[in-house]
């Protein structure tokens, strides 16, 4: 039995196509489905539906084979213990910092003083940060993190950001970006070794179908 | 809450206490028939000895205080290895072969996996004093029959070699910084990273560290390795190694994988690497290799070969299994009793003295059999319940 994590929404659609590709096709749609297991045409797969967040740690468990997770999620687990054989183009989006319009980005980060930043993406913040030399102080958050600056809880957030459109209607820009995020494939390590035979086919119609 | 332990720290209750003692006696009985020597170096040493390889995971590994005597730092040991290493260079001081074997608790900052414990029981062999593969196969046929004789089955072992790495990054002579982040990209086969990652490189390196995460399967990788990387002495040596060795343990383990792009312990290893996985386990359950230049910090570099493995960690695969039930006795001042006893214990039976003699605590004696006086005699009879 083969796993595969993914989550919901975007990701799960884009990666139809590529499912489709491998010969396998969800015989339920987990929008409108309330089971966590999907089971497919082929016997010997099934699609669990996690969050987005979790799907690395499903895969490194072990508990999924294999599965689907924006780079944005694998720079805040880390990728330890996990393989990411493929760049797979999908939902793709770009990690960015964004002030109020209005707020002097470029003179507040040269002054040397310590930057507020509301984010969901604690590792990677830290990360850019240190490596501009800019002290910074963070504020976890979970969702909506455009409001933060607004009232006044942050200087900047880090976020990302797709058409920009949620950065506009709130009276944001962004200043800076900090990576380009597309989703990768992820597979367990002892998976693809035991299970080589039924997981490299896989990949490899995963691979061809990429755009 | 003083009950309460830290994380990832557990006790080892009598069924798991036992039988992983168990399990250590007949690893080590495994070692000692084939020649092994025990060895049981201490729990903590000055830090400099034991971090002995610049390894940074090491240091974060390892729990550190400061000795009261010296006012050195003090580190516990996260790896026995090192100290097998020390002793073989330092204290035994032979010419030729030295085997040598251990198991003992270590200690780890940071859970090692998921579901890993920070104290593993780690048991282990090593072969010091032979350059050739045989040390290398005798290691690994070592491994593959502890994990048989636990009664793990269906073991797939993996090789790796890091001669194959190194020789790219030497012969390109790649910048320490760059080499290390090829080698983190590589360990998670992040094909895309490495793309960006090789551009400034040669392009016959480019072509070889592009085609090194693909290079993983069965035997048939050794002949795509040879026609894909380039043609180095070391390289070929290091691919032919493999083949050999693929081939002497096909029949020993259930399952034969290469993998080119696995470089566990690059920073220590110097020739081939080993791992066995098994479905039980989403990591692999005993690794080891060939460490070649270990020695050299305590002054007298040897070959080196071996494994080892975290007894804990392998006790978790295993089936549950009943207990062996024991054989109550009453508490009574009376000889023939007492000879009685002392006579089934030399037999192999667990015989428990109920002190409190209430029936209703009986059934945590564990026994399913009981010692009864009939017609002058101490017989053993089932145990009603």
């Amino acid at each position: 039995m083969i796993t595969i994590a993914l989550s919901k929404g975007r990701i799960f659609e884009e990666t139809l196509p590529l499912l489709k590709a491998a010969g396998i096709t969800p015989l339920e749609d987990p929008e409108s489905s309330r089971k966590l297991i999907l089971p497919t045409n082929r016997a010997d797969v099934r699609l669990i539906i996690v969050r987005a967040s979790d799907v690395p740690t499903y895969v490194q468990y072990g508990a999924a084979d294999m599965g689907v997770a924006g780079k944005d999620v694998l720079n805040e687990h880390g990728g330890e213990g996990l393989y990411q054989p493929l760049d797979l183009n999908i939902a793709k989006c770009r990690m960015m910092v964004a002030v109020r319009n209005g707020f002097d980005y470029e003179s507040a980060v040269k002054q040397g003083a310590r930057l507020r930043v509301a984010t969901k993406y604690v590792k990677t913040a830290r990360e850019h940060f240190a490596s501009k030399g800019v002290h910074v102080d963070l504020i976890k958050l979970y969702g909506s993190m455009e409001l933060a600056p607004l009232v006044g809880l942050s200087d900047a957030i880090v976020d990302l950001v797709s058409s920009g459109a949620t950065l506009k209607a709130n009276d944001l820009k962004a200043v800076e970006e900090i990576v380009q995020i597309s989703s990768r494939l992820v597979v367990n390590q002892a998976s693809l070794k035991l299970k080589r035979e039924t997981i490299q086919p896989m990949l490899d119609a995963f691979a061809g179908a990429v755009k | 809450m003083n009950w309460l332990l830290p994380e990832y720290i557990q006790d080892m209750l009598p069924d798991e206490a036992w039988r992983i003692e168990g399990m250590r006696r007949d690893v080590l009985e495994l070692l000692r028939r084939s020649g092994y020597q025990l060895v049981s170096p201490p729990l903590l040493e000055y830090a400099e000895s034991l971090l002995i390889n610049d390894s940074v995971d090491m240091d974060l590994r390892s729990f550190k205080l400061v000795d009261q005597l010296s006012g050195r730092t003090l580190a516990v040991r996260a790896d026995i290895t090192p100290q097998v290493a020390r002793i073989d260079a330092h204290l035994l001081n032979r010419q030729g072969l030295a085997r040598l074997c251990y198991a003992g608790s270590v200690l780890h900052t940071q859970p090692s996996g998921l579901m890993r414990t920070r104290e593993p029981l780690q048991i282990g062999a090593e072969l010091y004093g032979h350059t050739g593969i045989e040390s290398d196969l005798e290691v690994q046929r070592l491994m593959l029959q502890a994990l048989a004789l636990l009664g793990i089955k269906g073991v797939h072992l993996d090789f790796g070699h890091v001669a194959v790495f190194r020789s790219l990054m030497q012969r390109a002579a790649v910048p320490a910084g760059l080499e290390s982040e090829l080698f983190n990209a590589l360990q998670c086969k992040d094909v895309p990273t490495l793309q960006t990652l090789v551009t400034g490189l040669p392009k016959q390196t480019q072509a070889a560290i592009l085609a090194l995460p693909k290079l993983y399967g069965g035997v048939e990788v050794i002949a795509q390795a040879r026609a894909v990387l380039p043609d180095y002495p070391e390289l070929k040596g290091a691919l032919d190694d493999l083949a050999q060795a693929a081939a002497h343990l096909q029949g020993a383990a259930s399952g034969i994988g290469i993998d080119l792009a696995e470089l566990r312990g690059y920073h220590y290893h110097s020739g081939m690497v080993f791992a066995a996985y098994h479905e039980g386990s989403h990591d692999a359950i005993a690794v080891g290799g060939r460490y070649d230049d270990v020695g050299k910090a305590f002054g007298r570099a040897r070959p080196a070969t071996g494994f080892s493995m975290d007894l804990r960690q392998l006790h978790g695969l295993l089936a549950k299994q009943t207990p062996v039930k024991g054989i109550h006795a009453p508490y009574r001042q009376d000889e023939a009793l007492d000879a009685a006893i002392v006579k089934l214990r030399e037999q192999g039976e667990v015989v428990v003295v109920d002190l409190l003699g209430k029936a209703e605590y009986h059934s945590e004696l564990n026994c399913d059999r009981e010692l009864v006086l009939r017609g002058g005699k101490w017989l053993v009879v089932e145990m009603k319940n």
